[in-house]
């Protein structure tokens, strides 16, 4: 059989922008997807909040879903869902991969060249170690929104929601509004991760109180939930003696954290970010092994899902380019590299030799900060600064180099400096 | 008395508060702080976004919104209301599920076309 030209994994709103950007009428393409329909993560986020830089509008997760699945539909390429990958490997320059579904069972097809587009997963309780017993009722904030918004089913009557996120603040209107009770939220850090408005619409609005520098420090419940126990915690992130607060619950749900989920592609062997969990790319989002693309939260976690179909949209077309243009990878690489307050950037490096006249670096902070200022080095030598308002770990920040400033040595380092907080 | 709330306009997101008799509002940084907080005390108003049951095979319910914002304590009576709604397929995206609800002129919609 013919391989494929490109074969994206996965048909989220990353894959899908990734097909768009891909798109050639001289291209063979196809893309895999898990579930029965299109769209991902986004049918589940019924709420509103999304498009609204991609499509200037305020929409639900389902709408801008369906508006990047229409997009598609009329392109002449395979798209296979109810079809999972289990595996990839590269042999002689070509990908296989192992695909499965209930019509075909186990079977292999070709590509030249691969994007993962396969979204992340919820950190669960043993990510966390929790402490206590370990009764059912515990589960990721995600999962229990996909029960209650697509399969129909309420998890739990009398809810406590740990990790303040937006996901699990939205979790906290949600079952509200369902006629569930929920006692409270609490959140490790002295600030919340979620947006404003979410802490004001989804909390305040049903008077849900928020215990910030608070934990959870004990769980009971011999097969099902019964109490839950959060602790204040100092500087050190140690339970404070005498703060303990008991809450009589039958579900607690985790807004601990999003991972790229991308174990599937351990054969393939490319190098991963341990910041990010994602793959280490350049800015043509082609990680360490040649011909291999990723984007969206497969690549890391975004906010947002305007900024998954931007980048999404660049990964297919630089696959398009890297089919077309019979590129091959330089060996003229630049890295990029996080300093002071900043958690990581992305791409991690630059391949000088690609026909670039600016890249945009995606960055988040490690401190928020009213008013701050980026500062952008090569070597020793400062390439520019830039003032940020407004700055939060929880949102990305973007941040534009042009090819023409780098021709110093040494690698390029942004460190990030809080003028008030 | 006075109320304490967050302004949500921009990302300063100032804690202002509003007398409930004056109407008079302190702690905004901006003429946009007092105009979010005299609605907030006197019309608040909200989205809804939830779902209703629907006979698809891909999914037990469908999400909807409400086309615009409704006051904000009607949203536990317009849940109440979409409890009882049963759609069947085929349905489009926006298509309306109940219109003009409470008499606010606003109407409740799917956000996803489901067919089978
Ligand atoms: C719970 C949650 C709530 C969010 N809320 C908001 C919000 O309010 N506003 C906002 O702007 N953004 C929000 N986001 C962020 C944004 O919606 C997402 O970042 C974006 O939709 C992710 O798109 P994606 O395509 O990268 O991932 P996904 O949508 O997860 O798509 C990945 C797809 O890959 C498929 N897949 C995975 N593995 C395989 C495999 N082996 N074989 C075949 N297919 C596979 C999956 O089935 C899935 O369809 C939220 C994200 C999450 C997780
Ligand atoms: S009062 Fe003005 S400055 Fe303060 S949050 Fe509201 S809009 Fe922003």
């Amino acid at each position: 059989m013919k391989p494929y030209d490109i074969v994206i994994i996965g048909g989220g709103a990353a894959g899908l922008a990734a097909l768009k950007g891909a798109y050639d009428k001289s291209l063979n393409i196809c893309l895999i997807e898990r579930d029965k329909t299109l769209g991902g993560i986004l049918k589940q986020c019924i709420h509103n909040g999304f498009g609204l830089h991609h499509y200037n509008e305020e929409l639900t997760g389902p709408e801008y879903a369906e508006r990047g699945i229409e997009e598609v539909l009329g392109l002449n390429v395979d798209i296979f869902t109810d079809t999972t990958v289990v595996d990839v490997v590269k042999e002689n320059g070509t990908f296989e991969l192992m695909l499965m579904n209930t019509k075909k069972g186990e079977h292999r097809i070709k590509a030249i060249s691969t994007i993962i587009s396969s979204g992340c997963y919820e950190r669960t309780r043993g990510a966390i170690q929790l402490p206590g017993d370990r009764p059912a009722g515990i589960m990721p904030a995600g999962s229990a929104q996909r029960h209650l918004n697509i399969d129909g089913y309420m998890v739990g009557k009398k809810v406590f929601i740990l990790g303040s996120g937006d996901i699990g603040l939205i979790m906290a209107r949600r079952m509200t509004l369902e006629g569930a009770e929920v006692l409270g939220v609490a959140e490790l850090m002295p600030h919340s991760n979620g947006l404003t408005r979410n802490i004001v619409q989804c909390l305040h609005d049903f008077d849900i109180p928020l215990y910030l520098s608070h934990t959870i420090s004990d769980i009971k419940g011999k097969s099902v939930l019964e109490s839950i126990t959060i602790s204040e915690v100092d500087e050190n992130f140690d339970y404070i003696e005498g703060t303990e607060k008991t809450f009589e619950v039958d579900t607690l749900l985790l807004s601990v954290g999003l991972i790229p989920d991308i174990n599937m592609f351990d054969s393939l062997k490319f190098e991963v970010s341990k910041k990010t969990g994602g793959a280490i790319v350049d800015q043509t989002y082609q990680t360490s092994v040649e011909g291999l693309f990723a984007c969206g939260n497969a690549l890391h976690v975004h906010d947002l899902v305007d900024f998954v179909t931007e980048e999404s949209t660049k990964a297919g077309q630089q696959a398009k380019a890297y089919i077309l243009n019979n590129k091959k990878r330089s060996k003229n690489t630049l890295y990029v590299t996080p300093s002071s307050n900043i958690s990581y950037i992305l791409p991690q490096t630059l391949d000088m030799d690609d026909d670039f006249n600016e890249v945009v670096l995606s960055l988040r902070t490690t401190t928020n900060a009213l008013t701050g200022k980026f500062h952008v080095y090569q070597g020793e030598t400062l390439l520019f600064s830039e003032k940020a308002k407004f700055v939060v770990p929880a949102e990305m920040e973007k941040i534009k180099i042009k090819k023409e400033h780098l021709k110093h040595s040494g690698p390029i380092s942004i460190l990030f400096e809080v003028v008030s907080q | 008395m006075k109320k304490e709330m967050i302004c949500i306009v921009c990302p300063v997101g100032c804690h202002v508060s509003i007398d409930t008799k004056t109407h008079e509002v302190q702690n905004n940084k901006c003429k946009r702080g007092e105009r979010y907080a005299k609605k907030e005390l006197l019309n608040p108003t909200r989205m809804l976004t939830t779902t209703v049951n629907i006979d698809s095979i891909h999914q037990r319910r469908l999400p909807v919104k409400t086309t615009d914002a409704i006051p904000k304590e009607k949203l536990f009576d317009l849940m109440d209301l979409l409890e009882s709604v049963e759609i069947k397929i085929p349905v489009n995206l926006g298509d309306v599920i109940l219109s003009n609800v409470f008499d606010t002129g606003v109407d409740v919609v799917a956000t996803m076309s489901l067919k089978d």
